[in-house]
């Protein structure tokens, strides 16, 4: 057993989340992470955007900050660079980070400032009832692609490796210890990382693609993500419709608020 | 309110809270050894003997409501 | 004869004086977003901020620009963002959230003309309603105008004070004569600068709750990573920071948000008068426009007519009570500026019909002459 509760906010719960939405999982898993990780929680700082992955930052008893449409990581650059003590996470989804937040998202992964970025990723946008996000597959259906949504996705992961992040995972909360790894791993590296976490939104998404149980929508989860080690001994055809889990990249590059400090130290010493 | 029933022989507890639980049936789906039931909605424990202490209700219960000792 | 000779006093661009201000009020962190014609304060904190050992950052846009201003002054760091008309439009979002979560900041609004991208390098004052309304939502807000270099200089550190006094952002309009006209600007001693720090907490982090009740009605909220562990958002919440539904919370708290501001009006607003004592008639005007104006009066003065200058350095809160005062002396107010009336419709508001109020507004991106303003008097006369 582990004890959640002694970083939650207990009087804030039950949580908001409907029954099975994966955000409650990704939490338990980032708890485990901060644990494993032994961060000093005073000098933890949890930013949002909106949405329902938003509303993680309630439930967590460290420095939270629960900010505008899409605009976490501004925030949160501003609270990094301003103190570079503070570790500092991010917590979005697949609308608020990469539509009304797309930009922000790849120049914080261009800067390379040391982020920590957990991008729920359920395929819709879960709080304002279910209308099509960036990430809504072709042909599945939304509040507002009720005869299928005709838009390409974005490969979130991909985004960020190319917008120069230095760490980007994918991980899912079927695999939820997995999903924790990552989440470790993502905290302990230095400049922009980012997990992309795949979870199911039974209430806006499934109810509409013929997957209403979250039992059903989890079991989609187990049958598609594949991690890395296995996705490495898949054939090119077996690749096809599954989705490659775990790291994606991991480099050293220089982190912005080192590089910022080094700027400063030798203009102060002339 | 908090249900408990241990199992004797490997000793694993487990604990619901009832209250927190929202009906998902994620715990009971994944269960490799069938020990949990749904009950008005709710999940229950129905054969806690069985229970080999491999966490996956408790890693995947989103609502914080399941925990195995 | 060198500088030498005069330690104290410098040349300087109005935007210069902006940024030489905001380091003089102890602003460590600027996040900006290039636009004309406020681009020169971020150019000159990009030099200065760093070698003050402050922080200075060019972010994506002016959206990003506003929230990373906020999250800055959440650690405790005096905060500072500058743009003009349309990146203050992109702002506005931001700015609702820091009147909402109450987090002190300083906005510089270099006006240019508008709509939309307008006149990037012409001077205007279209934005003095934008300031009070920009932003969605009930609030109350204080916006400070400048009219020469030297203002730019004191009223930044005055927007800073007021920032953390009432724990609320902080907007300073400049018009864009007086963002690039270059001159001679005081530089106090740093020691006579009156500096004003937000509140600290008086309670141990377990007692702690950021927006309790306070007797002054603003808010303690502690700095990030000081251990005081408590959640900020832009939803209507209680006084331990999280989200609530309850009706007559709600409108507690948006009662308390414009009532800190305007219990507080004679505190926040001052005004320069001119010849006002014995005015027949009067004169509204503030930033470049105050200094027309101020010739005018002078002219007029000195050819018997006796006109008087009403010259607000706070916008907001408007100064309605000196606004009826003057109203009830003169036989007519004529309101100069560079919109179509936008204050004119303030003071014709204050004034309660005691005196007929005359725009006189200019919006093709040429400064008001005092000559306008002279005419404009005869004809009144």
């Amino acid at each position: 057993m582990f004890n959640y509760l002694e970083y939650v906010r207990e009087e804030n719960f039950p949580h908001i989340w409907c029954s099975g939405c994966g955000d409650g999982i990704v939490l338990k898993a980032l708890i485990r992470a901060m644990e494993a990780t032994g961060m000093s929680r005073d000098e933890a700082v949890m930013v949002s955007g909106i949405g329902c992955s938003s509303r993680t930052p309630g439930y967590v008893d460290i420095n939270t900050l629960h900010t505008t449409h899409g605009r976490a990581i501004p925030f949160a650059t501003g609270v990094k660079h301003a103190n570079p003590g503070l570790k500092v996470i991010v917590v979005t989804g697949d609308g608020d980070a990469t539509a009304i937040g797309g930009n922000h998202f790849i120049h914080a992964a261009r800067r390379n400032i040391d982020l920590t970025v957990l991008l729920y990723n359920n395929y819709i946008y879960g709080m304002t009832g279910g209308q099509c996000s960036p990430t809504t597959p072709i042909g599945y259906k939304a509040s507002t692609a009720q005869f299928g949504n005709i838009e390409p996705t974005f490969n979130i992961s991909g985004l960020a490796i190319a917008a120069g992040a230095s760490f980007v995972a994918r991980a899912d909360v079927y695999n939820a210890k997995q999903c924790e790894k990552m989440i470790g791993l993502a905290l302990e590296k230095k400049g922009f990382s980012l997990v992309e976490i795949l979870t199911p939104c039974p209430t806006a998404f499934g109810r509409r693609n013929k997957m209403a149980s979250p039992v059903k929508l989890m079991e989609w989860l187990r049958d598609h993500v594949v991690s890395g080690a296995k996705w490495e001994k898949l054939s090119e055809e077996d690749r096809e419709g599954k989705i490659r889990s775990g790291i994606l990249i991991d480099v050293d590059k220089p982190e912005y608020t080192e590089e910022y400090k080094k700027l400063t130290e030798k203009l102060r010493a002339v | 309110m908090t249900e408990e029933q241990s199992a004797s022989k490997k000793s694993a507890v487990i604990r619901v809270k009832t209250e927190w639980c929202k009906g998902c049936e994620i715990c009971v789906a994944f269960c490799p050894k069938d020990v949990l039931e749904m009950e008005g909605g709710k999940v229950k424990v129905a054969r806690p003997d069985d229970c080999i202490k491999c966490m996956l209700c408790e890693l995947r219960c989103p609502d914080f409501a399941i925990t195995v000792e | 004869m060198g500088k030498d000779n005069f330690p104290n006093v410098r040349m300087m661009q109005g935007n210069q004086a902006c940024a030489e201000g905001a380091l003089a009020a102890g602003c460590r962190f600027f996040a900006g977003y290039p636009i004309t014609p406020s681009s020169e304060i971020a150019e000159h904190l990009s030099v200065a901020l760093p070698r003050a050992g402050g922080k200075f950052i060019q972010m994506e846009d002016e959206i990003a620009a506003m929230g990373a201003t906020i999250g800055a002054s959440l650690t405790g760091l005096k905060s500072l963002t500058a743009t003009s008309g349309p990146g203050f439009s992109l702002k506005q979002e931001n700015i609702g959230y820091a009147c909402m979560t109450e987090v002190p900041c300083v906005i510089i609004n270099v006006m240019r003309g508008g709509p939309s991208t307008g006149m990037p390098t012409l001077p205007a004052q279209m934005d003095v309603q934008q300031a009070r309304w920009g932003t969605h939502g009930d609030h109350s807000i204080i916006v400070l105008v400048a009219a020469t270099a030297q203002d730019a200089y004191e009223q930044t550190i005055r927007a800073f004070n007021l920032a953390e006094k009432y724990m609320t952002p902080v907007i300073l309009l400049l018009d864009e004569i007086v963002g690039h006209t270059t001159e001679k600007v005081v530089i106090p001693d740093a020691s006579k600068i009156e500096l004003i720090d937000r509140k600290k907490p008086d309670v141990p982090p377990e007692e702690y709750k950021p927006y309790a009740e306070t007797e002054d009605l603003i808010p303690v909220l502690a700095n990030f990573g000081t251990g005081y562990k408590y959640n900020v958002t832009g939803l209507c919440h209680n006084e331990t920071g999280f989200p609530i539904n309850d009706n007559a919370m709600i409108e507690k708290l948006i009662v308390r948000l414009t009532k800190k501001i305007v219990s507080n009006r004679d505190d926040i607003i001052s005004n320069r008068t001119m010849s006002l004592d014995d005015a027949e008639i009067g004169i509204f005007a503030y930033g470049s426009v105050a200094r027309s104006a101020q010739s005018a009066v002078t002219r007029c003065r000195a050819e018997g007519i006796k006109v008087g200058l009403l010259e607000p350095t706070v916008l907001w809160p408007f100064p309605k009570d000196e606004v009826l005062e003057m109203a009830k002396k003169v036989k007519a107010i004529i309101v100069p500026e560079m919109n179509l009336g936008q204050m004119a419709r303030e003071v014709e508001l204050a004034s309660r019909c005691e005196a007929p109020i005359l725009k006189l507004g200019r919006v093709d991106g040429n400064p008001i002459l005092p000559d306008q303003i002279v005419k404009m008097v005869k004809e009144v006369v």
